[in-house]
């Protein structure tokens, strides 16, 4: 039950977006994968969850071969990708957005229970159920398009910078609960994320890329111990 | 320099004209007529190519600028006895004051809009004929431009005058609109098209370029459209049906709606079409029904098939793929 | 007055039948971001196909849901052989912008084609179910006839199972989902291929409804030729675009406003202005309320 990248590589046009990347991804845990604007970080992620296709290497999950194959059926094999930018759509209500998620799922009754879940991680969704998206928060969007990937039952989360266009303080809420949710949902997660700090803080694993390739990883902790790492994206 | 090129260009035209001008003297009267369809065609398409290919507006309705320049000089004609070149004159302006018009409610608008909006023209326009007397109703008016002058000869046939006349508006407006392409207006339409905002704030006032190609674009189907019903000799309302709008635009993504020298193309093809039908349902001996409906299909067909396999027309493709040869040598 | 409330019974049937149209240009812009030139062509096949069942069994209530389902099973066809091929081939250069106008339009001029070819272009002719002879009050006739009671019905009672469709399934969920985010859509598990190929084939179902009531409302007679034909190809897109191009309701109201301004021009005005009384009404709507009456905020440029 691990997450497996071998020699995977991805071209945007002529450009080479990710080079030749291998890492594994523990179950039950969350690697945190930073790295420069441009470093590949979000191609990485569109890729294993079939928005992207890759020019060659091999992704597998639960022995799923997530490469060339669409997104609609990867999220059937357990894993939900929350895309970049507060992924809810904004024409619907907050109720339908978490509908959405667990649309393709036949047991309703269980779908359900996992809605009660969600509203109970985040009341303040629950408290806005028959609003339109768009008259929430940023942060409370996020946190609609986070719950909206739990619908889906996922095991593996993928997550794009989820403090995208955030406050401090409700970054530092959101990545608590990122932190709370791998823990108390068993699940594994993958965060890519600009805030290198925040995502370090928080994450058991690190992965560092430049440039379309693994410059470094570790645990987080040795992460924020490498000096190099400490200088090129920590800033101290 | 921009002058050396557009005067070597014109020398281009001259020498063209003139391989015309030795080739009607040696085919046959059909083929001389279809040559005079041709040059309306010719005329026709690189309106069109100059609004959709170049300032990326689609007019779905052109057959009804068509029928405002073909009113308009039959009119002037008939009730007050203009000179033939003055009614293509007018015939060039009327529908360009149209276009005009047209052009302000279309800056506003964008793709499919306009698109519905230029539909709904082609096919109200021409029913305006029966409101009023002068147009004739359902008859329509007869346009004619008179018999070749003698001194071309005794056996200077009428349509060899046709042609003469079609050939000559042809290479004058090919030559007119393959300059303004080249112009700065040109640059502004295709700045335009391709990023509106990008073009307006680099200082491009869009609304105001994209009101002048639907001026300029109208002004030259309005020609068109005098000269095609100086072929047909009758100004009526089913001279301009939805078909025309159709087979016009047809013909320009055949000749590639970017390409202004691609126009021979389409205008070739949509003279060649009802022969090259003629020819197939003779031979197959396809029933009648078939055999009427035919050239439609085909056109249709035609635009059907160019859009999926060749969308930026035979240069173009042409030019990309030459160009994706290079590159992959250079590397 | 008698005439006032005539002319309002002719606008509201017409408007009506218009709605059914601009409903299915509705639905397949909002799944394919595709305005369908080629819809009243569609929903003219669908009619001939009706006309066929028609004649084999003699009956408007085995005609009408025969239409239905050609009219669906021919839209799908087009989204799936065509429409999936146009947007993979012709989405760079100058074309792109507008090829999906362009091939819809050819469209319209194939499925004429094939029409005036497989049927001679002879007219549709099709009898209502039942009589198209106008109530009377007194001495009076009013313009408003059983079959024109039951267009009305038949397109209440399509409006509200599209409605209940969309606003209450999870189908209409999926098919909303998709059409304002594909690929948030997608990551959630919706086939939104799947799920274009059914906002089509639904197109193609009220398409087919329009056509059939068009002919059997107006002289019984419908071909490619006839102006029946012409009025359905440009009510349609105008009511839609009243309607703001995004909503169901929008495509209703619009359908029975243009119904409305039409009727009234052609009692009052003049009785040949057909074609020219809603260009007017789209130009006048386009300049002075460009996002329609029923859209709120996105303008026309997108």
């Amino acid at each position: 039950m691990t997450l497996t990248v071998s020699e995977l590589t991805i071209h945007h046009g002529a450009i080479c977006a990710i080079n030749n990347v291998s890492f594994t991804v523990p179950k039950g845990q969350l690697t945190a994968v930073i790295g420069a604007n441009g470093a590949g970080k979000t191609t990485l992620l569109r890729t294993l969850s079939g928005l992207n296709k890759p020019t060659h290497g091999h992704a597998t999950w639960n022995d799923h071969n997530l490469l060339h194959s669409k997104p609609e059926t990867i999220v059937r094999h357990g894993v939900s990708h929350v895309s970049e930018g507060k992924a809810v759509i904004p024409e619907l209500s907050v109720h339908e957005n978490l509908e959405l998620g667990a649309i393709w799922r036949k047991n309703k009754k269980e779908a359900a229970e996992s809605k009660d879940r969600i509203t109970s991680i985040f009341p303040r969704l629950g408290e806005r159920l028959n609003q339109r998206a768009d008259t929430l928060s940023g942060g409370e969007r996020q946190m609609l398009a986070i719950g909206r990937a739990l619908m889906s039952k996922p095991q593996l989360l993928l997550l794009d910078e989820p403090s995208l266009g955030l406050a401090p303080l409700v970054i530092e809420q959101i990545f608590q609960t990122i932190r709370d949710l791998t823990t108390s949902m068993g699940l594994t997660v993958v965060l890519v994320e600009q805030n290198a700090m925040g995502a370090l803080k928080i994450a058991d694993n690190g992965i560092v890329l430049n440039l379309g390739k693994v410059a470094v990883a570790g645990t987080a902790q040795s992460l924020m111990a490498d000096p190099q790492v400490r200088a090129a994206y920590l800033g101290y | 320099m921009h002058k050396l090129k557009s005067s070597r260009n014109l020398g281009f035209f001259v020498v063209f004209g003139f391989i015309l001008f030795l080739v009607g003297n040696r085919v046959d009267e059909l083929r001389v007529y279809q040559g005079a369809t041709i040059a309306v065609y010719v005329v026709a398409i690189s309106s069109i190519i100059l609004l959709t290919g170049y300032s990326g507006q689609v007019s779905l309705g052109h057959g009804a600028l068509l029928a405002i320049g073909a009113y308009s000089a039959a009119v002037a004609r008939d009730n007050f006895h203009a000179p033939v070149v003055l009614t293509f004159v007018i015939a060039v302006l009327a529908a360009a004051i149209g276009g005009a018009l047209l052009g302000v409610a279309a800056a506003r608008l964008s793709g499919p809009y306009l698109a519905g909006t230029t539909l709904a023209l082609a096919i109200g326009l021409p029913s305006l004929a029966n409101q009023f007397p002068i147009f004739g109703g359902e008859q329509g008016i007869f346009f004619d431009v008179g018999v070749p002058p003698a001194s071309l000869g005794e056996d200077f046939t009428q349509y060899k005058w046709f042609f003469w006349i079609g050939a000559l508006a042809a290479l004058v407006s090919t030559w007119l609109v393959a300059n303004i392409l080249r112009s700065r207006y040109g640059r502004n339409w295709r700045a335009g098209r391709s990023n509106e905002t990008a073009a307006s704030l680099s200082g491009i006032n869009v609304a105001g370029s994209k009101i002048l190609a639907f001026t300029i674009s109208a002004g030259i189907a309005g020609l068109a459209g005098a000269l095609l019903s100086m072929t047909i000799g009758v100004v009526s309302p089913s001279a301009f049906p939805l078909a025309l709008s159709f087979s016009l635009l047809t013909g320009a993504v055949l000749s590639g709606v970017s390409t202004l020298s691609g126009v021979m193309i389409g205008a070739v093809t949509l003279v060649a079409i009802p022969e090259i039908a003629d020819v197939v349902a003779t031979r197959l001996g396809v029933s009648e029904t078939l055999t009427t409906n035919l050239p439609g299909l085909m056109v249709s067909s035609l635009l059907i098939l160019t859009v999926l396999f060749v969308p930026n027309g035979p240069i173009e493709q042409h030019r990309t793929r030459h160009a994706r040869k290079a590159a992959k040598e250079k590397n | 007055m008698f005439q006032f409330i005539n002319t309002i019974l002719i606008g509201i049937t017409a408007g009506a039948i218009y709605s059914l149209m601009a409903i299915s240009i509705v639905l397949v812009w909002r799944s394919t971001r595709v305005i369908n030139f080629a819809q009243a062509g569609m929903a003219l096949l669908s009619t001939y196909i009706g006309y066929e069942a028609m004649v084999h069994f003699n009956s408007f209530w085995i005609a009408l849901p025969v239409a239905m389902i050609g009219g669906a099973a021919v839209s799908a066809f087009i989204e799936l052989v065509f429409m999936r091929l146009l947007v993979k081939r012709s989405s760079t250069g100058p074309i792109a912008a507008v090829a999906p106008i362009i091939a819809t339009l050819g469209l319209l001029g194939l499925i004429k084609g094939v029409i005036s070819t497989v049927w001679g272009g002879a007219d549709v002719r099709l009898v209502g179910p039942v009589t198209n002879v106008g109530y009377s009050i007194g001495d009076k006739t009013l313009a408003f006839s059983p079959l024109k009671l039951l267009t009305l019905v038949t397109v209440v009672v399509l409006m509200l199972l599209l409605t209940v469709l969309f606003q209450r399934s999870s189908i209409g969920l999926s098919l909303r989902a998709s059409a304002y985010s594909p690929e948030i859509a997608r990551l959630s598990g919706v086939k939104v291929d799947f799920i274009r190929t059914l906002g089509w084939s639904l197109a193609g179902t009220s398409g087919a409804v329009a056509g059939m009531f068009q002919t059997i409302n107006g002289n019984g007679a419908f071909s490619p030729e006839s102006i029946e034909f012409s009025l359905l190809l440009i009510t349609g897109f105008i009511a839609a675009v009243i309607g703001g191009l995004e909503s169901l309701v929008g495509a209703v109201v619009g359908g029975l406003v243009l119904g409305l301004v039409i009727s009234f021009v052609l009692m009052y005005v003049s009785g040949s202005l057909f074609f020219i009384a809603p260009f007017v009404i789209l130009l006048i709507v386009l300049i002075i309320k460009p996002q329609g009456i029923v859209g709120t905020k996105v303008a026309r440029r997108a």
